[in-house]
């Protein structure tokens, strides 16, 4: 059983490592898309304006994407420094995306977006702006490949125990990249990602003409934002991610801690606008229900229930016993290979073992378990209820704020009065950080809720650890944050001083009368 | 549709073609860094000698990732073994990964002459970093790492990141910096300004001639000095990938499969030659000096993993936990996926990189950075 420190600070380092990455991929994902659909307008009417707005959002998009890159590293690399054991146990399912993603995706877009840069005067129109959809494309078939990894932890499909080599090994590759929660998944982080890029050039838009500056340039953009926003707001909300949470019990678990849903609800179950969880009394004050809409939502039926906390922990009791015949009989299995009922009883009870696996931390050898340690690792299996509970409803808060934000912009976009109300133009640029926090929310919700599984019903997290020191995690953890922290401040500074520098001050637009020639010269100078 | 022990050999093959790629596109990135403020002596030229890698040091590190990535679904074993076990040494790596990107796009965004010596520094020091732990890291297999796993394959590892600093390690790190520096040289005489091309030339030569010192001198020791091992029981090539089910005796040196097959000297031959070839042909027109501190890479890299084969990360505290090709791979059906994926994707991630330097060809001369300097 590895150390409990190690576990926690590893888990923390993941954590941060991964919630700070996400700060920079999704203003990627989003962002590049923007880029190829103003270059693309750009091509089409051959309008110069529509080529420098490309520039300058080039400018804060080649800021943030090297710092997108530059903590994108960490992240492929960790599983191995950190989470030696869970690389030895799921890499044969869990490496092939991830390797997949560089081949098909990383290396299109780490290739292109040099050229997105160095290649304006290199290629033509066309040729450049289809460097501008390949480096899109690339970004997100990256997304695609993280996902299909992320959801299989979520819902481990396609793969099986290998008593011999100690480890998951893959039974069907299709069932891993068609699985249900990876596509869901796909399908609301990256719109949440396009949020997250029309929103920043949208308040950043907004800011030129509270200024009174760049109007014509803000109002482009601002048109590309609104309608790029609201369709990617809308998708986020309705393509939520919910429909993913039924189809294995961990989701399912996961579903009713976000709702705080002590007991199996009659389906169509309702949803909880608001409440106080109380997880001591295993129940919700002051709870205001809307009737059948959680049952509507999660299960797109009426009659399908939806289990409640105290009957999927009743549940985790039952697999947590099944599984220790299969964890005996492993145990008998590496004494001796040949024990063809060992591997018989194994193969029956497989499923299961990940359950007697949670038994590890309530006891070192899981064969001795009482009744009493069954009932505490099966209580382990719930997550940290009112902080799923809250951050859910925060980030769903934000996502119908989003749409209703994009919907009254892409109205004012169409009258042509996007700098008609100062108090819009206000909240637009307010509104600039909440998309990044309704995305690590989200985080917060598919990961945290995840616990205590590394692999959902397959390996508990605490189980997946390198064999390393508190003291060796101590100092990389330090290290991280220290240098994180001082490269978010210099990325912060860059942004501001480039946002506020705006096209008019890098010369960009208008092009200056003199000297059409050498327009970036000031972004070099300055 | 293949059997299992071709397709391990295959995998161990590219996993060598990674490392080589790696090392060739991405090396000649760390190898400018490295020389950064010897060749370029002041902010002008420091930005066309950066210019030269800017718009392909993303693209090039893919092949750091794609490595790693790759060993994790082929080799998860060795994945978590190394990276685990060399902790401290990859966190280094890493930070070493993360100031570069930053640093690039970063330094010439505000004009100040404390910011730019600072981004200057960092890159000059994650290519120098960067380039000595791997060699110091690959040193390190040759001697044994301090690894046993127990029967749940759960490994332990008692040493800490000084200990990897042994003269044979550090010798192997010499090694991999002159081989990285001699590239980027070459690299650097080929795309810079005509100026800091002559100085990469002659500093391109030097470093061959200290790469061929530190080299022979390796593999003389290597030869004389350092025990090698060898698989003396495993059930077959097909076997189960785990560890415990072979034994390991140790043999005099690490030659032993240079003497079953012979064909394995093309690879040190290959590199003596490539370092040769960079001083006949530095600062010669033409790609001659670049593409010979290529083989030279290329040599060099397949000679060690010639030398260690079947082993990929040999154990000095419990030979059995050794990791061979034999027993640390993935199951037959990953490895017959992942090969599809890399003989499709392959190519064109080729196809296109080709296309891309291809766009970018020519020098980048002084007078282009005093004109304009672009949205990087």
């Amino acid at each position: 059983m590895a150390d409990a420190a190690v576990v926690d600070l590893s888990r923390l380092q993941f954590a941060l490592t991964a919630l700070y990455h996400f700060l920079f991929v999704p203003l990627t994902l989003g962002l590049s898309w923007m880029l190829a659909i103003m270059e693309s307008v750009y091509v089409m009417t051959g309008r110069e304006i529509w080529k420098r707005m490309v520039q300058f959002w080039g400018v804060l998009f080649g800021i943030n994407f090297a710092m997108g890159v530059a903590t994108g590293v960490t992240m492929e690399f960790q599983f191995g420094t950190n989470w030696a054991y869970y690389a030895h146990y799921v890499g044969d399912i869990f490496g092939a995306p991830l390797a997949i993603e560089g081949l098909m995706a990383f290396f299109l877009e780490a290739t292109f977006v040099g050229l997105f840069f160095f290649g304006w005067e290199r290629l033509s129109k066309l040729q450049h702006l289809i460097c501008t959809f390949l480096l899109a494309l690339g970004t997100n078939l990256s997304a695609v490949w993280i996902l299909i990894a992320n959801g299989w932890m979520q819902h481990p499909v396609g793969a099986e125990f290998n008593p011999d080599t100690m480890r998951m090994e893959i039974t069907s590759f299709r069932d891993v990249i068609f699985n249900p929660v990876a596509q869901a998944k796909f399908v609301h982080t990256v719109s949440a990602g396009y949020v997250v890029g029309a929103m920043f050039v949208l308040s950043i838009s907004a800011w030129y003409l509270l200024r009174g500056r760049n109007a014509d340039f803000a109002k482009r953009s601002m048109t590309v934002a609104a309608s790029f926003g609201l369709a990617a707001a809308l998708s986020v909300v309705v393509l939520g991610d919910e429909s993913g949470y039924t189809v294995s019990e961990n989701q399912k678990m996961k579903l009713a801690a976000i709702e705080a849903m002590w007991e199996t609800e009659p389906p169509p179950a309702p949803f909880t606008v608001f409440g106080l969880p109380d997880v001591a009394a295993r129940t919700t004050h002051a709870a205001v229900r809307v009737p059948w809409a959680l049952g509507l939502i999660a299960t797109r039926s009426t009659d399908t229930p939806l289990p409640g906390i105290n009957d999927l922990e009743q549940r985790a009791e039952e697999r947590i016993a099944d599984g220790l015949i299969a964890y005996d009989a492993m145990l008998r299995l590496r004494a001796d290979r040949s024990d063809a009922d060992a591997r018989l009883a194994l193969r029956d009870h497989a499923g299961d073992l990940g359950y007697a696996l949670l038994l590890k931390r309530v006891i070192d050898d899981p064969r001795k378990a009482t009744p009493e340690d069954i009932r505490k690792a099966a209580a382990s299996t719930i997550p940290n209820v009112p902080v799923l509970f809250w951050s859910f409803r925060v980030m769903v808060g934000l996502g119908f704020f989003f749409i209703l934000l994009f919907a009254y912009s892409f109205w004012l976009a169409s009258k042509r009065r996007l700098d008609a109300h100062r108090w819009y133009l206000q909240l637009a640029l307010w509104s600039l950080p909440l998309p990044w926090l309704a995305a690590e929310l989200g985080w917060i919700v598919a990961e945290y809720g995840r616990q205590p599984w590394a692999i959902e019903g397959v390996l508990p997290t605490a189980l997946g650890v390198s064999s390393v020191s508190a003291t060796q995690v101590w100092f990389s953890l330090g290290g991280f944050v220290l240098f994180y922290t001082a490269l978010a401040v210099v990325d912060a500074m860059l942004m501001l001083k480039y946002a506020r520098k705006g096209p008019d001050g890098l010369g960009m637009w208008p092009p200056p009368a003199a000297a059409p020639a050498m327009p970036l010269q000031a972004a070099s100078n300055a | 549709m293949f059997d299992y022990e071709f397709l391990r050999v295959i995998w161990w093959l590219i996993l060598g073609v990674l490392l080589i790629g790696f090392a060739v596109f991405d090396g000649f990135d760390f190898g400018v860094a490295a020389l950064l403020k010897v060749i370029g002596r002041n902010d002008e030229e420091r930005r066309a000698l950066l210019e030269t890698i800017e718009p392909v040091w993303e693209g090039n590190q893919v092949w750091f990732v794609l490595g790693g990535g790759a060993a994790f679904a082929a080799w998860p074993l060795l994945y978590a073994v190394s990276f685990s076990g060399l902790y401290i040494a990859m966190f280094v790596v890493l930070l070493a990964f993360i100031v570069r990107p930053v640093g690039f796009n970063f330094r010439n965004k505000m004009p100040g002459a404390r910011w730019r010596g600072f981004w200057d520094w960092a890159l000059t020091l994650s290519g120098v970093v960067v380039a000595l732990v791997a060699g110091v890291a690959f040193g390190n297999l040759f001697l044994g790492v301090p690894f046993r796993f127990d029967e749940e394959l759960r490994m332990t590892w008692q040493g800490g990141f000084l200990d990897l600093f042994r003269p044979f390690a550090l010798l192997a790190g010499v090694v991999s910096l002159t081989m990285l520096a001699t590239h980027g040289a070459t690299y650097a005489a080929l795309k810079a300004d005509e100026t800091l091309a002559a100085r990469a030339a002659r500093l391109a030569r030097l470093g061959a001639i200290a790469f061929l010192v530190a080299y022979a001198l390796a593999g003389a020791w290597l030869a004389y000095r350092v025990p090698g091992y060898t698989v003396t029981a495993i059930e077959s090539g097909a076997s189960v990938s785990n560890p415990l089910f072979k034994t390991v005796a140790g043999s005099s040196n690490w030659f032993g499969s240079y003497a079953i097959r012979p064909l394995f000297w093309l690879a040190p031959a290959a590199a003596a030659l490539g370092a040769l070839g960079v001083l006949a042909l530095a600062g010669r027109r033409g790609m001659g000096g670049f593409l010979a501190s290529s083989l030279m890479i290329a040599g060099t890299i397949l000679s060690a993993g010639f030398a260690l084969f079947p082993f990929l990360l040999p154990s000095s505290l419990d030979p059995r936990s050794s990791l061979t090709v034999w027993d640390a791979s993935s199951s037959r059906t990953t490895l017959a996926i992942m090969l599809v994926c890399v003989l499709v994707f392959l190519p064109l991630v080729l196809a296109y990189t080709a296309w891309v330097y291809r766009v970018l060809r020519g020098r980048v001369t002084l007078e282009h950075v005093r004109k304009s300097h672009g949205m990087y």
